[in-house]
């Protein structure tokens, strides 16, 4: 036990270090380069959000409107990321990358594994048992400029799929879910509010998702498709930093277990443009047996 | 892994909304009003961001190195290089102690001819916003601040990224 516990510390700092490391690195290339045009990344900093959780870009929990990467209508943008959720009784490891096309659509890959500790050995599925769930998302700027468009109220627009699978169809069975894949559908607001230095974005998901997938899809209780809201409100620090907080409302679809919304309060930085790092302080409430899932969400992604 | 219908689904469902978004686009900009187009207006709420700015004289420092900037960065340089540099600077400090509220009047010509023929993209624009960000930085203009007046240039957009 003592030995897993610090074995996730030092992938935390390991993260954290790596971060630090790839933005040095960025920093002098940025310096080295700022005379030549780069052909890719000529969006303003942290107005492409960072990556959520499911690999979208947006805040940590929720997509927004915005397309990923730093592309402008003429030009692709593409990041990587990796995720570390640190919890009480598990803990989350994920990896994902996006890319954005001409600031139109984003599509985007991230596969999360979710490790149940010493909880999967009470439940009798072993010690360690890993949900692993790989995601699929598409999102499409509908209309709307979130930055440029100052004089009026009109945010950016978007809607965006969420196609998931989770690996473990016989547990999820077991458990009441009704499915082991599953398809979300959300759309997004954003709009900074530039005088101000707030971004505000709301989105409203469609889904049957039972703990955003990783416990399967549809359930004993519903299994039909239910309008969820989701929030997120981030103050502009600098053209660097960021802090904010967010919020996900989330179904209730199982008899076994009640499902909570979640919440979040985090900093972003954004040193260049290629690489952002995120941590936030999570509240993901009861998961299964286990009540006050909260903990550090860590979050690193680079790109160009 | 994943179906192939579900998967084509999803493909068919982005492009058809790109291709909506896109023929949306395509409309033509509605005329812009000459109030606007001239330049951004006068906005009495801004005289505090005015002296943030360090006044006249602090718009006109910052013009020295958003200047600069301008002509470092490959990205905007050739769209200022043949150009009346001073004279630039002259209008635009002008233009900003407008907005601001500051006591000035702007003479220059109006924001949508002098862009008309440049061809602007949107990566230049940011570019260029890039640069007066880091000259308000190196000015220790506060962050608020400086958003206060981006907030009012930015509906210049229109006007300036015509391609």
């Amino acid at each position: 036990m003592q030995r897993h516990r610090n074995g996730r510390t030092a992938w935390l700092i390991g993260l954290v270090l790596s971060g630090c490391l790839i933005s040095s690195m960025a920093m002098a290339g940025d310096a080295a380069g700022s005379d030549s045009a780069p052909a890719f990344s000529n969006k303003l900093l942290l107005t492409g959000g960072v990556s959520q959780v499911e690999g979208s870009a947006g805040g940590g929990l929720t997509p927004w409107a915005v397309i990923g990467g730093y592309g402008t209508s003429d030009e692709i943008g593409a990041n990587a990321f990796i995720t570390h959720i640190n919890l009480p009784d598990y803990h989350v490891n994920e990896a994902g990358a996006m890319v954005g096309l001409y600031n139109r659509v984003e599509v985007s890959f991230a596969q999360q594994r979710f490790d149940t500790e010493q909880v999967g050995a009470a439940l009798g599925l072993g010690r360690g048992f890993t949900f692993k769930q790989n995601i699929i998302g598409v999102k499409v700027r509908l209309a709307g400029d979130a930055v440029l468009d100052q004089d009026s109220w009109m945010p950016q627009i978007s809607i965006g799929v969420q196609h998931k699978k989770n690996n473990q169809a016989a547990v999820l069975a077991f458990v009441g879910a009704k499915s082991d894949q599953g398809t979300d559908y959300y759309v997004s607001a954003t709009k900074l509010f530039l005088s101000q230095s707030l971004l505000v974005n709301a989105t409203v998901r469609f889904t049957k998702a039972n703990q955003i997938g990783i416990l399967g899809f549809g359930g004993d209780k519903n299994n039909s498709y239910k309008p969820e809201f989701e929030g997120s409100v981030a103050y502009l620090l600098s053209r660097n930093w960021a802090v904010g907080a967010e919020y996900r409302q989330k179904p209730n679809n199982l008899g076994i277990a009640k499902e909570d919304d979640w919440y979040d309060a985090f900093v972003a930085w954004a040193p260049t443009k290629h690489v952002s790092l995120t941590l936030a302080y999570a509240d993901l409430g009861n998961i299964v047996i286990k009540d006050h899932q909260r903990g550090l969400y860590a979050s690193v992604q680079v790109g160009f | 892994m994943f179906k192939y219908s579900l998967h084509a689904a999803v493909m068919a469902m982005a492009m058809l909304f790109t291709q909506a978004a896109m023929a949306q686009n395509a409309v033509p900009m509605p005329e812009q009003s000459a109030a606007m187009a001239a330049s951004a207006p006068r906005d009495p709420a801004l005289r505090p961001v005015f002296d943030q700015f360090g006044g006249k004289p602090g718009l006109v420092t910052l013009m020295d190195d958003f200047m600069v900037n301008l002509m470092a960065d490959a990205r905007t340089r050739p769209y200022f290089a043949d150009t009346d540099r001073e004279h630039i600077k002259l209008e635009l400090v002008d233009q900003f102690c407008v907005i601001l509220d500051g006591p000035c009047t702007y003479t220059g010509k109006d924001m949508e001819r002098v862009h008309r023929n440049l061809g602007i993209n949107r990566a230049a624009f940011n570019a260029l916003v890039e640069d007066l960000q880091k000259a308000m930085d190196k000015n220790k203009v506060p962050f608020r601040a400086q958003n206060k007046l981006l907030a009012k240039l930015a509906p210049m957009h229109p006007v300036v990224i015509t391609k």
